[in-house]
């Protein structure tokens, strides 16, 4: 996949990329639409297919946040199971909020979400570049060692890693939750390769003033990939935030706990409480959701960018 | 393609470096020294443990204390006779084709209906999109109450147009299904997205080409849109494959595996055995075997795509 920082190629229309939700919109206006038929028939066909697709699609979160807003006694109440005979109430919300595990998980997940990000893209970057632009004994060999990593699933590591925090005596610990999901070899190919379409002759003038690679990595590099720096920490933030299975192994003091770990075992240890349940959901989907709403344009982009890694 | 440039100049010589800093950054060339964070981070997380975990596949490690005796092959002998170690990897395997058939084709049909720049774009992507954003833990609750027998929406809504609900995650036949559908609903947005990224750089000219010859939308759908995914498709369908063939989370959490062992993936069965049953040494070797099916499978495929490109 090729760069879309328009700063450093001539942007060309018709091949330019991703840039998506740049160009879906002119779509709207552009006279005759040129993949689907101008028909109204066809359009209302395509449009009554989209509605249905998003009514299913839409159905299961406007459920949840439905269910979260009933008593109790209401959500599980097999006769009345639409229309809340007691009406609709905060309580299921407050009773979460109160008993303060929620906000604190919601803290532990953005810290070591945080943490996760700024550490992976600052070291794949610097990597990235050091594949990219500079000549060291081992380098090619190195490289396609990092390569070939990208095949193994971390999946398969936690047996080995939770052994490895035993014997660092990390475990429940920030680091032990952290450390190993800094290591994103698919990041540093995505980067080396957005790094080799930076043309050189940007780089050669501060070359020849004495620049050091240091300096040109912060001063001209970096700079010119801000676009492709964001979408990468965009990406990684969002699998760290929601990543589960090895929160789940190397932690076990709710204390330490990341959202996606903690609210299930709220969920065995309260047993069925459905509001309650669904007002946990609500909560636990909502900062990503609200993310997105703001910044759907970023997070398209760095989906698109991002998600098939460097293919 | 990338012809690195030498720097063999000192430029920094006007500095005079000292401390244990400038003796690190003097013995090492400048290029090392920027993959060198990653480069440990990766020794230490990577390397290590891929090769400690060779190592304790070829143990009787346990949880409980004791110290591990080398057993030889003992563990992969094993493994390779464990019917409940072949019932995961069917089941991953299953999952993986079941799974994978509808993330690409209704993501493919949801890229196409919003490409056609209906109104509400905005509105497409984030009901298709946005369920991607939940944390699995949600996917979790929220598919464990759709589903809930008595008082799930399902079930309430299949019984209001006359139909039987069904015993979504406790039915051994139909399981598996749930949480494909699920999976479906929860990840179907990111091939959505990659999908969208890629119909906008088909070139506009081969549309009114093809409009110019007088060619339907349909036609246009066929010839022009479809042929110029093919790689794409390739591409998201692997992907796809790799990612199901790793699926443990929404497994875990909807039905543990069960009924009975019939939704059991091979990750949560060297899961169970490693951290329920505290044989980490047993679990290295499950490890181990499915890596080995996974580098396989992986090979496969690349040598697919690269004919199909050809």
């Amino acid at each position: 996949m090729t760069s879309t920082d328009v700063r450093t190629r001539p942007a060309r229309r018709t091949v330019s990329p991703l840039p998506a939700a740049r160009r879906a919109r002119p779509a709207v206006q552009r006279g005759p639409n040129l993949t689907l038929g101008a028909g109204p028939l066809a359009r209302t066909l395509a449009l009554a297919a989209l509605a249905v697709l998003a009514v299913i699609w839409l159905l299961p979160m406007f459920w949840a946040a439905f269910t979260a807003l009933k008593s109790e006694q209401d959500a599980s109440d097999p006769l009345h199971w639409i229309w809340p005979q007691g009406g609709f109430t905060l309580d299921a919300f407050r009773t979460v909020i109160e008993r303060g595990d929620l906000p604190l998980w919601m803290l532990n997940s953005f810290f070591i979400a945080a943490a996760v990000t700024v550490v992976t893209v600052a070291v794949s970057a610097m990597a990235g570049y050091a594949f990219s632009r500079t000549l060291f004994r081992g380098r090619r060999w190195l490289f396609t060692v990092t390569m070939a990593s990208i095949l193994v699933p971390p999946q398969l590591l936690i047996v080995p890693w939770f052994q490895q925090m035993l014997t660092l005596d990390l475990v429940d610990t920030y680091a032990a939750v952290i450390l190993p999901q800094t290591v994103a070899p698919a990041m540093v190919f995505i980067l080396k390769k957005h790094f080799d379409t930076i043309p050189r002759e940007l780089e050669e003038a501060a070359r020849i003033d004495g620049a050091s690679h240091a300096r040109i990595f912060r001063s001209v590099m970096l700079p010119l990939s801000r676009p492709m720096l964001a979408a990468v920490s965009i990406f990684v933030f969002i699998g760290a935030w929601n990543n589960f299975l090895w929160p789940f192994v190397s932690t076990s003091d709710p204390a330490l706990m990341t959202l996606p770990v903690g609210i299930t075992a709220v969920k065995d240890a309260y047993g069925v409480q459905y509001a309650q349940t669904m007002a946990s959901s609500v909560l636990a989907a909502l900062p990503l959701v609200l993310v997105f709403v703001f910044f759907q344009r970023h997070i398209v982009k760095s989906v698109a960018t991002t998600g098939l890694g460097g293919q | 393609m990338s012809t690195p440039l030498a720097s063999p100049g000192r430029p920094r010589a006007d500095r005079t470096p000292r401390g244990l800093g400038a003796a690190v950054r003097r013995a090492l060339p400048p290029g090392l020294l920027f993959a060198l964070p990653f480069l440990v981070l990766f020794a230490l997380f990577m390397l290590w443990p891929m090769v400690q975990g060779v190592w304790m596949s070829l143990t009787d490690t346990s949880l409980a204390a004791h110290e591990p005796s080398f057993i030889g092959l003992d563990n992969y002998t094993e493994a390779f006779g464990d019917a409940d170690m072949w019932r995961a990897m069917w089941n991953t395997v299953w999952f993986t084709v079941v799974s994978t058939v509808p993330l690409v084709a209704v993501a493919l049909a949801m890229a196409l209906l919003v490409h056609t720049g209906l109104p509400g774009q905005w509105v497409w992507r984030l009901a298709f999109f946005a369920p991607y954003l939940l944390p699995v833990g949600v996917i979790g609750l929220l598919w464990g109450w759709l589903y809930q027998p008595d008082l799930g929406l399902y079930n309430h809504l299949l019984q209001a147009v006359g139909l039987d609900g069904y015993a979504w995650l406790s039915d051994e036949s139909i399981a598996l299904y749930a949480i494909v559908i699920a999976t479906l609903w929860w990840t179907v947005g990111f091939n959505f997205l990659l999908f969208l990224a890629a119909l906008q750089t088909v070139p506009d000219h081969l549309y009114e080409a093809a409009a110019l010859d007088g060619a339907g939308a349909w036609r246009r759908l066929w010839h022009v849109t479809l042929p110029q995914l093919r790689r794409i498709t390739g591409v998201i369908t692997v992907l796809q494959i790799l990612a199901s063939l790793k699926v443990f989370d929404q497994v875990y959490l909807l039905t543990k595996g069960g009924p009975n062992g019939s939704t059991r993936p091979v990750v949560e069965y060297l899961y169970d055995m490693g951290f329920t049953g505290y044989r980490l040494g047993y679990a290295s070797a499950i490890s181990y075997v499915f890596f080995a099916f996974i580098v396989l499978a992986s090979a496969v495929q690349f040598v697919a795509l690269r004919r199909r490109e050809k």
